[in-house]
């Protein structure tokens, strides 16, 4: 049997006259199509007088347009058993649902007309406000969410696209009103800023067609491109303690700025990762913090490769007594692993899992959606999944050791902890 | 209805068999992807726990992950993610499982894995100790989450007889006290083949893969199980509340009630009623929660989020073995008194009690229900779940009758079902937010939620 895995994805790829991209995937295992639209209207788009806009906006764009209310919509998704989930990540602002077969047409015409003609009622906006207002604050009740914000902003500025909360704050959601939300849907919202991507058991050219049926008439702008300077790397290792003495367990943060997505040094990078932090239960961080010290019940890396050098971070929970002994451990291994590189078992075993779980991750509709997404954005090119063994197998171990030296340096870390811990870390 | 009739036929073709150990095997042929996914599942979970040892069917998940005879302890992950694949377990009230996915040429090896999981596993003293202090530091992340620490403490307060009371996580002093000795008796007591079932799902054959299970597990033997505690929950006499005063930055409310079982002619209309009040989850407790509910037109959505009185609202009801809750939680938006929102929420709960739905509502709920069920098939490793999740809680035949028993249900069932929405079944959680930094906590609870944790 040929299987799906050696043909390919082999997805068909659209550019309407007016820009936007259709990517569309026929699959057979479940009678149902998700649908992945991605705007490039992310939230490092938000204006410096208004953090949080693009937040705002994920969660009041699809409650009205102008033609339907914001209960029609409800409704229209409810009864079709569709929920349609908004997100916003640095870069794009996503629609994504999965519903029945023969909903597609259907759906598609709802979801062009709330990326199309947003009205943003304002009894809306202030219901929606209030519910920002309750995420915000429930973030900053929270360690994890404190510690990761804080090594963010800590990294790259408080004010930078990548180091600002992607929700705003209480305040700037305060000052956001109908008219901000319209003057970024007008400026960031073109059919040259979409990427729409069909997965399901429908034939490519049937989806390609309802989605041409549904956005070919919209005509907008082209938006200018995104002004986003890349961050220096640091240079002396910050470390910065928030207090959250009514909580059990404290959050640790500890990041670097990395790689482009573009670097030709991604694979490396991202198996440098996958032997740092992931493999295994958490890498070696895991083997170490949790297996040998069960200091953690979590603890791991995660890399961010993108549009500019995004952020490396290793995240743990723990004790508030075990805080200096956690971020030394941190401390020790990647030092370990920038002056000895990997083991060549290591690199081989992390090879093997980063392709053969490739049938894995394109296993379902959304897997695929979301894959052809990231291919999208950064260009990778529709015969990437094809690709990607060849890609990991080429990296040498002094590739890896090399992106090790570059960037796991702690004495450049950039270290946030919060929890009920208010001692020193250094 | 073209995609539905077709959906109804993913389920159909479970090959049944057991082993003369008692080992139940379902195999199910799905040739979609190059995968295979493997379940194993045991009928132990933490209603089975006695008082001084809650917790440890969780921790007994956690040690059957530290090496076994054959399998040294630093390679039982890496074992089959040399393969791509993916490895998890969980521990619930009813039931404790362990799974692998990967490319369908690994079968041997997670069959193997499950064999000696049941039977070889180390429990080696340093290690239990080390894991002593990871399962509390599970327990202390948990408790960072107010809504968690709620949960805990509704479920708590609801039951006063029954197991399902404790959190499978385990009482703090329980995880500090426990020995090897508790741990690994556990064990032996519950990892029998006559007390698991395993679930084969992929780009398998059915006689290569059978062929398979009884090459690894055929040679285990079977030993008695001690039967379940037969305690059952005494009616409820009245409300219960609880009210958590913490500091904090947001309010939370919870009500539980005390729920059919899945086995319970009220448990499905009770599934569309919480359908009609939150919008349809779905019954994959591995898949279910990863996709938010259509809910913006359900009941309880528009008179607490459309209202501006809370932020989130989610119901949640699981097929359970025994009676367990119906939770409705709620987030208050700031400034949006628990009182008030308890009282919005009850009316329409009152409301749907005393006038039923509307044979319009009834038919978008099961349209929805239905719905989830393609949606949630999206995987072998979700339909492998289901299968064996069902088998722990009652059969596994209940899988592919799933749709049927939905679209039975009518306007006089959920009648029925909605009068356990009376003020005598319900246990009503306040979590009060007290100002941050005016004063220090006593230290934080012992458990944490009455979620499945891993």
């Amino acid at each position: 049997m040929t299987t799906a895995t050696q043909r390919g994805l082999a997805p068909v790829r659209v550019v309407l006259d007016n820009g936007a991209v259709l990517i569309a995937k026929q699959s057979q295992t479940t009678p149902a199509v998700t649908i992945h639209a991605a705007l490039a209207a992310g939230t490092a788009f938000d204006p410096p007088d208004h953090p949080g806009l693009a937040h705002f906006v994920s969660r009041t764009i699809d409650r009205g347009t102008l033609t339907r209310g914001a209960d029609e919509i409800a409704e229209d998704l409810d009864r079709r058993g569709v929920s349609l989930a908004t997100s916003v990540n640095r870069h794009a602002l996503s629609l994504v649902c999965t519903c029945l077969v023969e909903d597609l047409e259907s759906i598609l015409a709802v979801l062009a007309d709330i990326v199309r003609h947003p009205a943003f009622p304002d009894d809306e906006v202030r219901t929606r406000r209030a519910e920002i207002t309750t995420l915000i604050r429930q973030d900053e009740d929270n360690p994890g969410a404190m510690a990761m914000e804080g090594v963010l902003a800590d990294l790259y500025g408080a004010t930078h696209g990548y180091g600002r909360r992607p929700r705003g704050s209480v305040e700037s959601v305060e000052a956001i009103d109908r008219a901000a939300l319209q003057r970024f849907h007008a400026a960031r919202f073109s059919p040259g800023s979409l990427s729409l991507v069909m997965v399901g058991d429908i034939e490519s050219a049937r989806a390609v067609d309802a989605a041409r049926a549904a956005f070919a008439a919209w005509s907008a702008p082209a938006p200018p491109p995104l002004e986003l300077p890349a961050a220096a790397p640091a240079s002396v290792r910050h470390v910065r303690v928030i207090p959250m003495m009514n909580k059990a367990q404290a959050d640790i943060a500890y990041g670097f700025t990395s790689i482009r997505r573009s670097d030709a040094a991604y694979y490396a990078y991202w198996l440098m990762n996958n032997i740092l932090g992931q493999y295994s239960l958490g890498g070696r961080l895991g083997d170490r913090i949790r297996e040998r010290q069960g200091m953690a019940y979590y603890v791991f890396s995660a890399l961010d490769a993108n549009v500019i050098p995004g952020p490396l971070t290793v995240r743990a929970g723990v004790s508030p007594a075990n805080v200096a002994r956690a971020v030394a451990s941190i401390d020790e291994e990647l030092g370990r692993l920038a002056a000895d590189g990997p083991t060549d078992t290591e690199l081989q075993e992390s090879k093997q899992y980063l392709i053969g779980s490739m049938p894995r991750t394109l296993e379902t509709n959304a897997g695929i959606a979301s894959f052809l997404q990231t291919e999208e954005f950064f260009g990778l090119g529709l015969d990437y999944d094809l690709r990607v063994p060849a890609l990991l197998q080429a990296v040498t171990r002094d590739e890896v050791h090399a992106a090790a030296r570059r960037t796991l340096v702690p004495a450049h870390a950039t270290v946030v902890v919060a929890g009920p811990y208010a001692g020193d870390v250094r | 209805m073209a995609t539905l009739e077709r959906s109804g036929t993913a389920l159909s073709h479970v090959h049944e068999e057991v082993l003369d150990n008692g080992l139940r095997v379902l195999i199910q042929e799905m040739h979609t992807a190059p995968l295979a996914s493997v379940w194993c599942w045991y009928r132990v979970g933490s209603r089975d726990e006695t008082t001084g040892q809650t917790g440890v069917s969780h921790w007994v998940e956690h040690m059957n992950f530290k090496g076994t005879t054959n399998i040294p302890r630093d390679k039982v992950k890496g074992i089959i993610e040399q393969f791509g694949g993916y490895w998890n377990g969980y521990t619930w009230i009813d039931q404790t499982t362990y799974t692998e996915t990967a490319t369908r040429d690994a079968l041997d090896r997670m069959l193997f894995i499950e064999a000696e999981r049941m039977v070889n596993g180390l429990y080696d003293p340093a290690d239990c100790e080390s894991e002593r202090t990871v399962i509390i530091s599970e327990l202390q992340g948990g408790e960072n989450d107010p809504d968690t620490l709620l949960d805990q403490e509704l479920t708590a307060v609801s039951f006063k007889a029954h197991p399902y009371r404790h959190p499978t996580i385990g009482w703090l002093s329980d995880l500090q006290s426990m020995t090897r000795e508790d741990l690994y008796a556990y064990y032996r007591r519950y990892y029998v083949p006559n007390n698991a079932t395993l679930v084969i799902v992929g780009d398998v054959d059915t006689k290569d893969a059978m062929r398979g299970v009884v090459r690894h597990f055929d040679a285990i033997t079977r030993a008695d199980v001690a039967p379940r505690a037969r305690t059952r929950e005494p009616d409820q006499l009245g409300e219960r509340r609880v009210t958590l005063s913490r500091e904090g930055t947001t309010g939370y409310l919870k009500l539980g009630y005390h729920a059919p079982a899945v086995g319970d002619p009220d448990f499905f209309p009770m599934l569309v009623l919480d359908a009609v009040l939150t919008g349809a989850k779905g019954v994959n407790l591995w898949a279910s929660f990863r996709t938010p509910p259509p809910q913006r037109s359900a009941r309880l959505y528009r008179a607490l989020v459309n209202t501006g009185l809370a932020s989130s609202v989610m119901g949640g009801l699981v097929p359970t073995a025994e009676p367990f809750l119906y939770t409705i939680s709620v987030t208050a938006t700031v400034g949006t008194a628990l009182a008030r929102l308890e009282e919005a929420a009850l009316s329409e709960l009152e409301r749907v009690r005393r006038d039923g739905v509307s044979a319009a509502e009834l038919h978008k709920a099961v349209h929805q229900l239905r719905a989830r069920l393609v949606f949630e098939n999206d995987s072998i490793t979700n339909i492998a779940h289901q299968l064996g999740y069902f088998e722990t809680v009652a059969s596994w035949r209940l899988v592919p009758a799933l749709r049927e028993r939905i679209e039975s249900v009518t306007l006089e069932h959920v009648r029925v079902a909605a009068e356990r929405l009376t003020p005598l079944n319900r246990t009503v959680g306040w979590f009060e937010p007290q100002p941050v930094g005016t004063h220090r906590d006593a230290p934080a609870g012992q458990g944490a939620g009455s979620g499945p944790i891993r």
